[in-house]
């Protein structure tokens, strides 16, 4: 396949031991959005309820399109503080 | 323009306090009100005891995430100047998480930006807990709201 673009992702805390995975690459024939990231990296069609999402460190919306180089990353809800 | 950092090992929040204030600019000593949180560990939480616990955070969006919300605070408020300190790793009992800190002239604008600095923290800031029980570890699920 033609590579498009490559995409960093990240999973934080309980997701990243639940999927298994905490850092991978992603190389992309085609345009993304952050909800197929998660599909193509998970295998999961679905997000959990609840799940965060940044582009870059920003926080995002699921259809959020990426681009070449970024980075993605998928995390419970925060608990700090 | 806040001072804002994450730190791997145990710090005194009273002291980073003191040396802190001692460095202000000439413009920031004009300070009459300085508003002050301090989050604490607990040895019990939900019910249970914890022996201790794991901080995980995302390096980078968290110092990214906690600047912005500086960056709101201080378009909302008259802020002199301002200290954000985050713990991260591993954190026993009464180890202090967190500590925000204030100055500013007049009391309304302490007050409000630190408790608006905090509760952003809570529900934006990547953070994550996972607690060490008797019985095994969990990860907290989610923040209780601060405003009722």
């Amino acid at each position: 396949m033609h590579i498009f673009m490559t995409i960093q992702v990240r999973f934080f805390a309980s997701l990243r031991e639940q999927i298994g995975i905490a850092d991978t690459q992603l190389e992309a024939s085609a345009a993304l959005t952050v909800i197929q990231v998660w599909q193509q990296t998970t295998g999961q069609s679905t997000l959990p309820a609840n799940i965060l999402m940044a582009v870059n460190m920003d926080y995002v919306a699921a259809e959020q399109p990426v681009a070449d180089g970024d980075e993605v990353a998928f995390f419970p809800p925060v608990t700090g503080g | 323009m806040m001072h804002i950092k994450i730190l791997d090992q145990a710090f005194e929040p009273y002291a980073q306090l003191q040396g802190y204030q001692a460095s202000l600019s000439a413009e920031a000593r004009g300070f009459g009100a300085t508003s002050v949180f301090v989050g604490t560990m607990r040895d019990f939480n939900q019910g249970v005891q914890v022996q201790r616990m794991v901080l995980e955070h995302y390096p980078g969006m968290t110092e990214k995430e906690l600047s912005r919300i500086a960056s709101e605070a201080e378009q909302k408020w008259e802020i002199l100047d301002g200290l954000i300190l985050h713990r991260v790793g591993e954190i026993t009992p009464p180890d202090s998480i967190v500590l925000v800190a204030i100055w500013s002239r007049h009391r309304l604008d302490a007050f409000e930006a630190c408790r608006y600095i905090m509760e952003a923290l809570k529900s934006r800031a990547p953070f994550w807990k996972k607690e060490a029980l008797d019985t095994g570890e969990r990860w907290l699920d989610k923040n209780t709201a601060g405003y009722k």
